[in-house]
C-alpha cells in the first residue's frame, strides 16, 4: 500500500505540492490526473524516493521512504517498476541490455540464460517481437516502441508496484489506445498495484479503478469514475468538460 | 554604508556560499563513489571500457601536442642559449622542461577539453533525459555505474598518457636539437643526465594523478548536476572544461611549491 500524508514540495519560490494526501490500495490502478505542470511527475518521484518532500511523509509497504538508508531504498526500488515519460532508455545499450537492467535480483541478472529468457518474455508481454527489436538501440525505435521497451524494463524485475509517468503523452491516438490497453492488460495479468500519471482523461477512465485530480498543489478530488462524473467541484468539472462535453454534472 | 558596498558584500557572500556548496556536493559525490567500491562487479568491466576509450582515443592528440612542444622547446632553447652556455646544457633544459612541466600540464589541459567535455556532456544528457533517474529507480547506484568507472579510468590512463607524452616530447626535442645544432647523441645524453633526478619522473606522475582526479571528478560532478535541457548540457560541458583547466593550473603551482621546494 502507498500512503502520502501532508506531502509538500517547493522548488525555489514555486510551491509544487502543498499538503498532498493520497492512498493507493493493494491491487488497484489509480490514475493521477491534472493539467500539465501541476507536479504529477514530482509526486510520482516522491513515491520512489527520487525526490524527498520538504514536509510530510511517503510510506510504501509500511516503510517511510524518506528515512530509508541507501541499501533499503535500493531494496524498495527493486519492488517498484517506474515507466518514464520518454522511456529514459540508456542510449549506449541495446534493447536487450536495457530490459535486462530491469532485472533487479543480482543473481538472476548475472545468469545469462535466465536474463535473456526474461527479456524475451517481457518484450512479448508488451507486444514487441524480440527477434526484431532486441539488438536495436533506442535511437532506432519509434516513440511508441520506446515507451513499450520502457514498460518491459519496468516489469522485468517482477515488481509489486508500477508507476507510469505519462505513458501515452506524445503518441497518436491509435498508439495511445494501444498503450492504454497494454497498461490495463498488464495490471490484470501481473496483479500489480499501479499509479498512472496522465492528463488524458479518456485513457484514465479506460484504465484506472480510481482517479485523483491534482491541481494547485493539492488533490482536489479522488474516487471512482462515477464519483468524478457526479462531482460538483468546479475544478473537476472544468477538467472533465473537454473530454466529456455531453456529461451532465450534478451541479 | 552605501548601496555599492552592500552590493559588493552581498556578491562576495553569495559567491562564497555557492563555492562552499559546490565543494560540499563534490565531496558527497566522491564519498558516494568510495562507498561504491564494494560493487566491483559493476564498476570493473565499465572501468576497462572507459580506460580503453581514454587511452586509445586520446593517444594521437597527446603525442602530437607533446611532440610539437618538445620540438619547439628545443628550437627556442637554441635561440635563447646558443653562445651563452655549453650546448649540452640545452639537453638538460629540454628534458627537465618537458618532464616537470610541459608533459603533464599540456596533456592535462588537452584531456580537460577532450575527456572532461565528453564526460560532462554524456552525464548531462543522461541527467536531462532522466536516464540517471531511471538507473536509480531500478535500485542501481549511479556512482558505481557511472562515476567510479570514469574516475578510475582517468586515474589509471591519464598518468600513462603523461608518461608517453614525456617520452614523445624528449624524443622530439632530441630530434630537433640534432637537426639544428652540432650536438652528438652522447652530448645530449650527458646533458640530460647532468640535471636529471629520479624524483623528476615521480613528480610528473604525481602531477598527472592530481590532474586526472580534477578532470574526471569535476566533469562527472558538472554532468551529474546538469539542469534545464540542452542549454544546461552546454553549460555543464563548458563549465567542466573551464573549471578543470583552472584547477590544473592552480594544482601546478601548488604542487611545484610543495614538492619541488
Amino acid at each position: 500500500m502507498i500512503v502520502l500524508r501532508d506531502v509538500s514540495k517547493r522548488f525555489g519560490s514555486q510551491i509544487v505540492l502543498d499538503g498532498v494526501n493520497l492512498d493507493v490500495q493493494e491491487g488497484e490502478t489509480l490514475a493521477l490526473l491534472g493539467p500539465s505542470g501541476t507536479g504529477k511527475s514530482v509526486l510520482l518521484k516522491h513515491i520512489i524516493g527520487l525526490i524527498r518532500p520538504d514536509r510530510g511523509i511517503v510510506v510504501v509497504d509500511d516503510e517511510e521512504v524518506g528515512k530509508l538508508k541507501r541499501k533499503d531504498l535500493a531494496a524498495l526500488r527493486s519492488r517498484i517498476g517506474y515507466v518514464f515519460q520518454n522511456g529514459a532508455l540508456f542510449d549506449s545499450m541495446n534493447v536487450l541490455e536495457n530490459v535486462r537492467l530491469g532485472i533487479t535480483d543480482g543473481e538472476k541478472y548475472r545468469d545469462e540464460s535466465y536474463a535473456r529468457q526474461r527479456v524475451i518474455e517481457c518484450l512479448k508481454l508488451v507486444n514487441l517481437n524480440p527477434d526484431l527489436v532486441m539488438e536495436k538501440f533506442p535511437a532506432e525505435l519509434s516513440g511508441g516502441m520506446r515507451k513499450r521497451v520502457g514498460i518491459a524494463r519496468a516489469i522485468a524485475g517482477s515488481p509489486k508496484y508500477l508507476l507510469y509517468d505519462e505513458p501515452t503523452s506524445g503518441l497518436d491516438p491509435v498508439n495511445a489506445d494501444v498503450i492504454d490497453s497494454l497498461v490495463k492488460r498488464l495490471d490484470n495479468e501481473l496483479g500489480v498495484t499501479s499509479v498512472m500519471v496522465t492528463h488524458d482523461v479518456r485513457g484514465a477512465f479506460r484504465t484506472a479503478d480510481r482517479l485523483a485530480l491534482l491541481t494547485g498543489g493539492k488533490i482536489v478530488q479522488q474516487g471512482t469514475q462515477e464519483e468524478f462524473l457526479a462531482s460538483q467541484n468546479p475544478k473537476v468539472q472544468e477538467f472533465l468538460e473537454r473530454d466529456f462535453p455531453d456529461a451532465t454534472f450534478a451541479a | 554604508m552605501n548601496a555599492q558596498t552592500l552590493d559588493l558584500r552581498r556578491f562576495v557572500g553569495r559567491w562564497t556560499l555557492d563555492a562552499m556548496s559546490h565543494v560540499g556536493r563534490v565531496s558527497l559525490l566522491v564519498w558516494d563513489a568510495i562507498k561504491s567500491l564494494a560493487e566491483w562487479r559493476v564498476w570493473l568491466p565499465r572501468t576497462f571500457t572507459e580506460a580503453w576509450n581514454i587511452g586509445v582515443g586520446s593517444l594521437f592528440i597527446v603525442l602530437l601536442i607533446s611532440g610539437f612542444a618538445g620540438a619547439v622547446t628545443a628550437l627556442q632553447a637554441r635561440y635563447q642559449f646558443t653562445g651563452t652556455i655549453p650546448i649540452y646544457y640545452l639537453a638538460g633544459v629540454i628534458v627537465e622542461s618537458i618532464v616537470l612541466e610541459l608533459g603533464p600540464v599540456l596533456t592535462g589541459l588537452v584531456l580537460a577539453g577532450r575527456i572532461g567535455a565528453r564526460y560532462a556532456a554524456e552525464l548531462g544528457t543522461m541527467r536531462v533525459t532522466e536516464q540517471i533517474d531511471a538507473l536509480e529507480s531500478l535500485g542501481r547506484s549511479p556512482a558505481s555505474h557511472l562515476i567510479l568507472p570514469r574516475v578510475l579510468a582517468g586515474l589509471i590512463m591519464i598518468p600513462v598518457l603523461v608518461i608517453l607524452a614525456d617520452v614523445m616530447g624528449i624524443f622530439a626535442g632530441w630530434f630537433s636539437m640534432t637537426m639544428v645544432l652540432p650536438i652528438t647523441n652522447e652530448d645530449f645524453t650527458y646533458g640530460a643526465r647532468s640535471f636529471w633526478r629520479p624524483f623528476d619522473a615521480t613528480y610528473s606522475v604525481i602531477k598527472a594523478f592530481f590532474f586526472a582526479a580534477s578532470i574526471t571528478i569535476i566533469a562527472c560532478y558538472m554532468g551529474f548536476n546538469t539542469k534545464q535541457g540542452a542549454e544546461g548540457v552546454g553549460r555543464a560541458t563548458t563549465g567542466a572544461v573551464v573549471a578543470s583547466s583552472v584547477l590544473i593550473l592552480l594544482l601546478d603551482v601548488l604542487l611545484a611549491n610543495l614538492l619541488l621546494s
